[in-house]
């Protein structure tokens, strides 16, 4: 059985690696700053005992107030998972730090993410739509599209 | 005298018969070898992330069915799992295993596909798709006879299945499960060890394992690669813990390896069907969840193994009726990162092996 | 004396001052003859390659027109003409228009030197082995022509993996072929045939397996079918092709498969040679039996990678052809001639051992470029 860590321990751990990066973490999630996720995302995948080597789901959710983008982690050599988020605030270019070169399994779904939500994963190699089209006007799944 | 070369763009697709589908790949050539090589996605975007938003749960199902086409039952099953999750809402017992039997034979069905259309893109016409179509055939009867449908099953519900099985389903389920391992010895001894197969594959389109893991890579395309990670066995959701089965690993991560890892998970599958008949038992196969499920807001990650890989739900719920989010994890698109990797320095004809054997279904990649 | 001359003789008696009549009539007959036998078997062979390979594949095959779907090639040629002609606009017009042409009539020319019969042939040349070859070589041309001038980039791989290709399986097949003409002592085809008393399959294993397999990739037959490779150049030189441009390659596919199955039958397998039934229906069950075994191969084995394919020719069948012919040369030599069965299983032997050791060669996989 895959072990989901708690968000709280991971984000105490984080918290004394990088203190302000935190914004809130409850038993299913740490939610970070998106300025230091990329500083956190490659503490979480070096880390001996943590380990996240795969990156197993990155999707964006549209709240509105700001977009939240989720990674869903998972180290194959502990078997165990966490859940990674974090906000952005602006809503006419929401930045988030790229994790391809931590993960190139990030390469696809951040090209989704921009594509469908508009987020612009800052660092990416090829940052370009990849369901629609180029020269598509908006980014369809945000909550006040149509 | 240098002769002056230069390379030339070639666009395998949107409509070329390899592609799976409608799937464009910008290949870049030296002559006969691949340069370099872009995945063009999206020619069959539909948008059911956004339309799953504007319905219920429960009609959310018959979408789940158009990702990928090949293996409806699994993506139900994955849908209809996360959604559980979310709800926290029990199963019934024999739901459990008919949903077990629905997946396995899913598998089947789908891995049978995967490697009949392999060995077309091998160059061998036709004549593997047919003899695999034989059984998947016999696997389409055993579907039609419990949901009606061939093709889009829309066969699991969020608190169970949407009917018992008919009386003539158990039988010819047990008459199938009986047989298959002599048709699968059939397709190894027709196929493992043809000469021209083994020349094509071995060695061809190698996926290296901390690559693999990089690129999340997941089904038989990451076990291939020697990574011993079944979702099954590792966070086994449903009631897979019940069961014995093995987890075939390959070594290399070359395209005999992906087929071969294909041909053994039917082997397993073949076990799990026996066991889950063995086991099945009486009762209800639907719990009572009220038409308009409301689940408490929150959010859930469900993923199983589907036949191509990792499938999960990412699902956000506000405590309305319908999704506030739906995000769908589509294994075989992550495992198209890597296709870049694996070809470069190979020939056209080694791409389309490459390709073929990662075993692409277009309905999930595109959405 | 052919049946031809006789008739042109028999005319040249009946119409004293019109010589050239005499010459003219028989060779009109000759042709029409011909076409009209290719042309029929050519459609037999489509409909028995259609329900043979539907068989392989557990699967009837077309079996709706007429008893046992024997219309369905008529059908096919209808279709295929009643669709509309596309050319590229910027593809080579004339070129384009001339590829068919350039493919289609060297098949045809081909049967002029087939041996239906003891004397059932249109030209009895003394030198017929050799104008098979030089005659079947130049569709090469008319394919990369195709290639060249449909201005399609899948079109131009085919054509020049077909050059490579044909040129490099001429060779072991003109090699296998000077072993039969060495044991034949004649490059005339009704020679060839005549001395055929044990059919020379037999006697010469090693070179009637080496000229199969040459035949093969000369008629883009699986498993070296690497110039239409449905799977990756979708359908290689004729993939600009349709109506009746299409039709004269789809025509000079099968009639080149006809007409190497005929000389297969010829040069190896005793050509009209037989017992109780007629000649033309010996030719015809032996040119059908070697198609059913293309057609076998082309329902069982994938295809090779072009490199793989090159290597098969230059490092397997070449070396291999080589030494079969000098090994006949040896026999012909030396062997008394009555000593033919000896010969066989020594040849047999000598197959057997020279295929093994080869295959034991046959690397697996691999074939990367580093870019």
């Amino acid at each position: 059985m895959t072990a989901a860590l708690s968000g709280e321990e991971i984000a105490h751990r984080i918290a004394d690696k990088f203190p302000d990066s935190v914004i809130i973490a409850d038993e299913m999630s740490v939610v970070i700053h998106s300025r230091s996720l990329y500083q956190v995302a490659e503490f979480l995948k070096n880390t001996p005992g943590l380990d996240f080597d795969y990156l197993t789901n990155l999707a964006a959710v549209d709240y509105l107030d700001y977009f939240e983008v989720v990674y869903h982690l998972v180290s194959l050599k502990h078997n165990h998972s966490l859940v990674l988020k974090t906000r952005c605030y602006d809503r006419d270019k929401p930045v988030v730090p790229s994790v391809v070169s931590l993960w190139r399994a990030a390469d696809f779904q951040e090209r989704e993410a921009y594509d469908l939500m508009g987020i612009v994963f800052q660092g990416h190699p090829n940052l370009k739509r990849l369901l629609l089209w180029e020269g598509f006007v908006g980014h369809p799944l945000r909550r006040d599209y149509l | 005298m240098a002769i002056r070369t230069e390379p030339f763009i070639l666009n395998v697709g949107p409509q070329h018969p390899s592609t799976h589908g409608v799937f464009r790949l910008r290949v870049t050539l030296d002559g006969e070898v691949v340069v370099d090589v872009e995945p063009v996605v999206g020619y069959l975007h539909r948008g059911i992330e956004k339309l799953a938003e504007g319905r219920t749960y429960t009609q959310n199902i018959p979408f789940t069915d158009r990702l990928d086409y090949l293996a409806s039952m699994t993506n139900n099953f994955a849908y209809v799992l996360a959604v559980e999750k979310l709800a926290q809402i029990e199963v019934p017992e024999r739901a459990e295993y008919l949903r077990i039997i629905m997946a396995e034979m899913m598998r089947i069905a789908s891995h049978l596909m995967a490697i009949g259309f392999f060995l077309n893109d091998l160059g061998a016409m036709m004549t593997p798709v047919l003899y695999m179509w034989r059984e998947r055939e016999k696997l389409l009867d055993l579907f039609e006879m419990v949901c009606g449908q061939r093709l889009t099953y829309n066969y699991m519900r969020i608190g169970g299945v949407s009917q018992d099985i008919p009386e003539e389903f158990l039988p010819a389920l047990k008459k199938f499960v009986a047989e298959m391992p002599t048709f699968i010895d059939e397709y190894e001894w027709l196929l493992s060890q043809n000469e021209i197969l083994l020349a094509r594959t071995k060695g061809v389109g190698i996926l290296p394992r901390d690559v693999a893991i990089n690129i999340a890579a997941s089904g038989p395309v990451l076990r291939a690669s020697g990574v011993k990670w079944d979702i099954r066995k590792a966070d086994p959701y449903s009631i897979y813990d019940r069961f014995d089965f093995e987890v075939p690993v390959g070594n290399v991560g070359d395209c005999y390896d992906r087929y071969w890892v294909r041909m053994q998970e039917m082997r397993q599958s073949v076990r799990i069907l026996e066991q889950a008949l063995e086991q099945l038992p009486g009762g209800e196969v639907y719990a009572k969840v009220p038409q308009l499920l409301r689940p408490p807001a929150g959010e859930v990650y469900g993923h199983i193994e589907a036949p191509k890989g990792e499938l999960g739900f990412y699902l956000v719920s506000d405590n309305s009726i319908a999704p506030y989010r739906f995000h769908i994890r589509p294994p075989t698109l992550i495992n198209l990162t890597a296709l870049k990797d694996m070809v470069i320095g190979w020939k056209v004809a080694d791409l389309i092996v490459t390709f073929g054997s990662m075993d692409v279904c277009l309905g999930e990649i595109d959405r | 004396m052919t049946l031809l001359e006789q008739f042109r003789l028999w005319l040249a008696t009946i119409l004293p001052g019109w010589e050239w009549l005499a010459y003219v009539v028989p060779a009109i007959v000759g042709i029409v003859v011909i076409l009209g036998f290719v042309l029929t078997m050519v459609i037999v062979f489509i409909w028995y390659e259609r329900r043979l390979l539907g068989r392989f594949q557990i699967r009837l095959g077309p079996n709706r027109l007429g008893p046992e779907g024997v219309f369905q090639p008529i059908a096919t040629a209808v279709k295929i003409l009643l669709k509309e002609d596309v050319v590229p606009e910027k593809g080579d017009k004339v070129l384009h228009w001339l590829a068919p042409v350039i493919v289609f009539v060297p098949v045809l020319m081909i049967f002029a030197v087939v041996p239906f019969g003891e004397r059932a042939i249109l030209a009895d040349l003394n030198v017929g082995i050799v104008y098979v070859v030089a005659i079947s070589s130049i569709s090469v041309v008319g394919i990369y022509a195709a290639g060249w001038a449909s201005n399609n980039k899948y079109a131009l791989i085919s054509a020049l993996r077909t050059v490579a290709q044909m040129v490099s399986y001429e060779l072991p097949l003109i090699l296998a072929i000077v072993g039969v003409v060495l044991m034949a002592g004649s490059l005339s085809m009704t020679q060839i045939v005549a001395s055929q008393d044990i059919p020379f399959f037999i006697l010469q294993p090693l070179g009637f397996v080496i000229f199969f397999l040459g035949t093969l990739a000369e008629l883009n037959r699986c498993p070296f079918d690497l110039l239409e490779a449905d799977s990756e150049i979708v359908a290689g030189y004729h993939i600009e092709y349709s109506g009746m441009k299409f039709a004269m390659f789809y025509l000079g596919e099968y009639g080149h498969a006809l007409a190497y199955s005929c000389i297969i039958a010829t040069l190896f397998l005793g050509g009209w040679q037989g017992p109780l039934l007629p000649p033309i229906m010996w030719l015809v069950i032996k040119a059908l039996v070697v198609f059913s075994t293309i057609v076998w191969i082309r329902g069982t084995l994938p295809r090779l990678r072009v490199d793989q394919l090159m290597a098969f020719a230059w490092k397997g069948l070449l070396p291999m052809a080589i030494i079969n012919l000098f090994m006949i040369a040896a026999e012909v030599l030396w062997l008394p001639e009555t000593m033919l069965w000896i010969m066989g299983a020594v040849n047999l032997i000598l197959a057997a051992g020279l295929i093994l050791m080869w295959s034991k060669l046959f690397t697996l996989g691999g074939g990367r470029v580093e870019v």
